[in-house]
This record gives C-alpha cells, structure tokens and sequence, in this order.
C-alpha cells in the first residue's frame, strides 16, 4: 500500500484535480492523533477524556484533509466557464471546516458537563454505574432475588465498595442520586 | 391519497423537502428569542403540525411519483448539496413527526417543558427545552432526507447536539454521569464517522450518496468492505447494536420520561435508518458477505438486550433493554437482502417508533402516579388508575407480539421473510425473543400493577424540575400517551396498505434505480 495509492482521490470526471498523493507525514500524524485520542478515551478523569475525544476528531479531520489530496491552485472557474489543471480539491476542506466547528462547539459542551459533574461529585472521575454494580452485586453474591426489598438497606455498602470514582471516602453518601433509592 | 399527491403536485418540491430542516430551525430560534411560555408552545406546536402536514403531503407525492429529489443552491449533484426523499423516507417522516408532536404534549402536560419554578435553574430548562425539542426534530428530518454522507455526519450532530443538551436538563449527579457516557460515545461514533466519511471521499471522490453507488461498485472488494463495515460500526453505535449497545441502557433511563420516550422512539431508528440506506443504496455487491454478518449482529443483539431487559429492576431500565433487543429485528430484516426481509424491516422500524414511544410516556405515567420506576417498590397500580393499567398493557402486548396488535403484524412479516429463505436459525431466536419480551413485560405488569396496592413513594428529589409521586397525573399526560397508544392500535388497522408501502419502499431500497436516477438525472 503505496503512500498516494489507496488515498488518491479518483478525479471526477469534468474537474483536473492536482496531482493527487498524501505525505507520509501527514497520515502518521494522523495515526498519532488517533492512538493518543484512543489512550485517552480510556483514562477515568473526565478531562483526559475530553482531551482524547478532541485529538480524536483533530486526526478525523486531518484526514478528511488529507482525503482532498496535495494543495494545488485556487480552485477558480475560468472565464469561459473550464477549470484549469491542477487546482486543489476544495470540498473535503469545505467538510473538514464544518467539522471542525461542529467539534469545536460539541467540546466547549463536553468541558461544561465535565465542569458540572466535578461541581456535584467533587471529582471529574466518572462513577460507576449504581444499578449495573447493584445487579452484578445481586447475581455474584448468589441467590438474591434482583426485586428483594432487602437489596435497598445494602444498597450504600455496596455502591460504596463497587464505585471506583470515590473521592471522598468521608462521605459515602455524596455520589448517592437524586433519583430514588432514598 | 391521490387528492393529497395533486396538492403536493401543486407545492414547489424544494419547499417540500426543505421544510422539515429549515422550519423546526427558525422555529427554534424564534422560540430562543421570545422566551415567552406562550409564544414557545404556539412555535413548538406550530412548527411540528406543519412538519406533519408536509410529511403527509411528501409521503403521497413520493408514493406516486417516485423519489423526488433537490439540489439547494442549483448545484449539480455531485457537488452540491442534495434532497431526496423516497418511500423509505418519507414514510418515516411523518411518522416520527406525529411521536415529535405527541411527546411535546406529553412534556408540556409533565412541566418538563415547562416547570413552574421560579429559580435561575428551572427558568433555563423552561428557555432551552423547546428550542432544542425543535433542534433535535430538524436533526431527525435532516437524516431521513439528506442525499449525500457529510450531510448525514452534520444531521446527526445536529440532533446528538439537541440530544445532548436534553439529556443534561436539570439533572442531578447521576444524570449528569450517565450523559457523559452517553455524550462520550456519541463523539466517538461522531469521530469515527466523520474518518469513515474522509477513507469514502479519498477512495472514490464523492459523498453524494448516489454517486457513490456507481462510486464504490468500482473499488477493490476488500476496500469496499472496509468501508462497509466502518459504516456499519459508526451506525450500530448509534443505532445500539450488539456489542456496540452498552451506552443505552446507562443514560437513557436517567433523563425525564419525555425526552426518553422521544430518544427512544427517533434516535435509535434514525441510526436503523443510515444502517439500512447505505447497505442497501451503496453496498450492493457485499450483500453475500453482509448478510450474514448483520444476520449474526442481529440475532446476538435480540438475545443480549431481552436478556438485560429481564434482569432489570427499574421498569425504564427494562424498556431500553428492549429497545436494545428489538433494534435486532430490524437489522435482521435487512440481513435477509430480500424484499419481504426489508420490507417487513421497513415496517418493523414504523411500529418500533410509535410503541417504544409509547411504553416510556406510560412509564413516565407510572412514576407519577407511584413515585418511583423500581418495581420491587410499586405494586396494584391497576386498582388506583385502570386507565394507566389499559394504556400499558396495549402496548406491551404489542411488543411481544401477540394479535392482533402492530408487533405481531411487523413479526409476522420478518419471520415469513426468514421462513422463506430458510434461516431458521435467525427466526428461532426471534421467537425466542418475542416470547422473552411478552415475560419481561408481564414481570412489569405483575409487580406493577397487580397486586396489593401502596402508598405512593414520595418525591425523592422535591428540589429538581419534576415532581414525582404526586399521585396526580395530569390529564395532557394520559390524553397524550393514549393518543399516541390510538396511533399504535392504528397499524394493526391499516396493515394492508401499510405493509404495501413497505414492500414498494423495500423495492425502491433494493433496485436503487429510482433514487439514483431522481438525485442524478436520466
């Protein structure tokens, strides 16, 4: 797999698109871009995770680039209405702008949630989920029936066992939901 | 049908197809400006009865003349951004315009829309929730009529954007936690599409969905394939398909009974619907080798969420599960790649929409009335509203299956399909499926609503923007959710010519011509 093979857009059939072919540069930068995104995406912290996401997308959009093939010349329409040879592609830059703006917005979102979450559990650590720790708690520990009334007087000890996000040992009661098991 | 294709004859088809997306847009942004709680009713109502005439309208047009299609701006096809509708569509359109409209009754009703209170935090989820209501319904109808794949990407972030900021209204810890894995995994499918998107444009050129067919037909198979099935990652996320569910079941049940009825009944199905278009429209040649496969993901997705859905104690945790499970007979229709497959997949996808709907806005009903979703805490509810009880147990039904209801009607045509290719396999599960749902739900009405009756648990958070356990349910509420039961008990009704426009909405999927030919030309 040639560098410029697999990436080389066929051109359509009225437009001459420039000679078309990546640097390698730019598609390991690419590839960089995903693997940090990805190991960050992993991480627990909330603001790591919104780190990954945004290289995530910056590589997506380096390579929607990166799809339109090398710069060329302005792609301006001659007088006579014919496009002349060797213009640069301009619609995957067209795209990757509208990406660009599309995640700018999404992560300015992303960090106030991320902000808002640190603001009402005092750690920007995502938490466990409580029903999913709960079932597993109620399957592994054998026989209990899921609907058991008792399950809900064990339910803070458990949670607190289970929910790997704890910041605050002191207050096991503070990661404890609005919505429910009161 | 054929008064209403002549008035639709008559309307321009660019203000056919351009009303779904530019309307609920101005709509929001008046609605952003007035503020007014009046005005905001009046715009979202307003706005969402035009989109469903338009929707009636375009549906009887497509249906008899065929796809019809637009390039704004006058540029050509290839280049320029396209509108197209073809059965497939436009039979969606308004169908998921008539869940819009119900469930913003329903909000209004609740006070999710609008609640009363007077501090900062309850005037701002007053201010936001109908302009992003109407966002997400732009996002909704931008999918089903975009015609190229960088405009699906940009409908998808628009109603994910909406999404996200419904599903973050007034939510405690919890909900905020279970929005970001939902937000999370959104940008990463988000990310992976719009790579996926990049990898199409670079092998062949162009994303206009049409161009692509012919586009891709000429690449290497193994590239194709790739591509396919990066395609098909990017929307079994999106669509929740095994094993790309997990995100579903965790931050669907936290939001407000409305925007879960509406999440679940559109957001899924729109990502069944980008899943369907693009194995069919542009991946023709693969079928022998992606049928198969979705077949696989298919039956494994049926299994994996009604087996969630059965041990779940919360009756919403319960229904996303089978949101989950049911999302499997869709793809299964497709997998079969023959015309009773996608046709009663087409079919399948009408009636998830409108009972999915349905279930949340009475589980909402229910938390009202009981204070709580926990089933080993709520019992009798059949005795304190029979009401609530019928309006559950019709649609419930439903989903399992059993006649005379819409379920069956959409079953009974999948598994004639797998009959009649042989997969027996495929069809076992299925059953197996619908026989596991119809024991999921009748665990929800026996703890629910037989029994003894209790008392009411109280509001466990009197503090946030929806009161719970008031033991009053609003008459909006219930008028909403059995209008929308009525729309369900409709199907069954109208099964004949309903299935027909299916088969012929299945036929255009298959052939393809007609929809090239209206994006492209001769």
């Amino acid at each position: 797999m040639s560098p410029g093979g697999w990436l080389a857009a066929a051109p359509a059939a009225e437009v001459v698109l420039a000679p078309t072919g990546a640097s390698v540069v730019s598609a390991v930068v690419v590839g960089v871009l995903f693997a940090t995104g990805v190991f960050l995406l992993l991480q627990r912290a909330l603001t790591r995770v919104l780190i990954g996401l945004t290289l995530l997308t910056h590589g997506a959009n380096l390579l929607l680039l990166l799809a339109g093939g090398r710069a060329g010349a302005p792609p301006f329409v001659k007088d006579d209405g014919s496009v002349p040879a060797g213009v640069a592609d301009p619609l995957p830059q067209a795209m990757a702008l509208t990406a660009i703006v599309i995640s700018f917005a999404v992560s300015a979102l992303l960090l106030a949630l991320a902000y808002r979450s640190y603001a009402l559990t005092g750690d920007d650590v995502v938490q466990d989920d409580v029903e999913d720790a709960r079932i597993s708690q109620v399957t592994l520990g054998g026989g209990e029936p899921a609907g058991a009334v008792a399950d809900e007087q064990a339910g803070a000890p458990e949670r607190a066992e289970t929910g790997v996000g704890r910041s605050d040992p002191a207050d096991p009661g503070q990661d404890d939901e609005p919505g429910g098991r009161t | 049908m054929s008064a209403m294709a002549d008035v639709a004859r008559a309307l321009p088809p660019g203000l056919l197809l351009s009303l779904p997306i530019v309307l609920p847009l101005l709509g929001a942004a008046a609605s952003m400006l007035l503020r007014r709680r009046t005005a905001q009713r009046v715009i979202g109502i307003g706005v969402l009865v035009v989109l469903l005439v338009d929707g009636l309208l375009l549906l009887a047009r497509v249906d008899a003349d065929g796809p019809l299609a637009v390039q704004a701006g006058d540029w050509a096809a290839p280049w320029g951004i396209t509108l197209v509708a073809d059965r497939f569509s436009a039979l969606l359109l308004p169908v998921s315009v008539v869940v819009l409209l119900v469930v913003l009754v329903y909000a209004l009703g609740q006070g999710t829309a609008e609640s009363g209170g007077s501090t900062a935090d309850q005037r701002l989820v007053r201010v936001v929730f109908h302009p992003a209501y109407l966002v997400l319904a732009c996002g909704v109808c931008f999918a089903f009529l975009t015609g190229d794949l960088f405009n699906l990407f940009v409908a998808f972030e628009v109603m994910l954007t909406a999404s996200y900021v419904l599903i973050t209204l007034g939510t405690g810890p919890r909900g905020v936690r279970s929005a970001m894995t939902y937000v999370v995994v959104s940008l990463l499918a988000s990310a992976l599409f719009v790579a996926t998107v990049g990898l199409v444009y670079a092998a062949t050129g162009t994303v206009n969905l049409a161009d692509l067919r012919g586009a891709l037909g000429e690449l290497p198979d193994g590239v194709r394939l790739s591509l396919s099935l990066l395609l098909l990652v990017v929307f079994g996320i999106k669509a929740a398909l095994f094993p790309l569910y997990f995100w579903l079941p965790d931050s669907y049940p936290v939001a407000p009974a409305p925007v879960t009825a509406v999440f679940a009944g559109l957001l899924t199905k729109v990502g069944v619907y980008a899943v369907i278009r693009t194995q069919t429209l542009l991946f023709p040649e693969d079928t022998a080798v992606m049928g198969p496969v979705l077949i696989v993901v298919a039956g494994l997705t049926l299994v994996f969420g009604i087996l969630g859905a059965i041990a779940q104690n919360e009756i919403k945790r319960v229904l996303s599960f089978t949101i989950v499970s049911h999302i499997g007979f869709m793809v299964m229709g497709l997998g079969f790649f023959t015309l009773a497959g996608v046709a009663g997949a087409v079919l399948y996808v009408v009636h998830h929409i409108v009972i999915q709907t349905t279930l949340f806005c009475v589980e909402g009903l229910v938390e009202r009335l009981a204070g709580t979703g926990e089933m080993d805490r709520i019992s009798g509810l059949a005795h304190r509203s029979p009401l609530i009880a019928a309006l559950f147990a019709l649609p419930a039904l439903s989903l399992a299956g059993i006649p005379p209801f819409s379920g069956f009607v959409a079953k009974l045509a999948l598994l004639q399909a797998g009959s009649s290719v042989g997969s027996w396999v495929i069809v076992g599960v299925a059953v197996a499926t619908s026989l596991l749902t119809l024991y999921a739900m009748a665990t929800v009405w026996g703890s629910a609503f037989w029994g003894r009756p209790t008392t009411p648990v109280e509001d466990p958070d009197p503090g946030d923007t929806l009161d719970v356990g008031v033991r009053v349910v609003p008459a909006t509420m219930t008028a909403a959710t059995a209008a929308v039961v009525v729309v369900g008990l409709a199907i069954p009704l109208a099964a004949g010519p309903l299935y027909a426009l299916c088969a012929r909405a299945a036929a255009d999927l298959l052939s393809a011509e007609p929809y090239v030919t209206a994006v492209l030309g001769g």
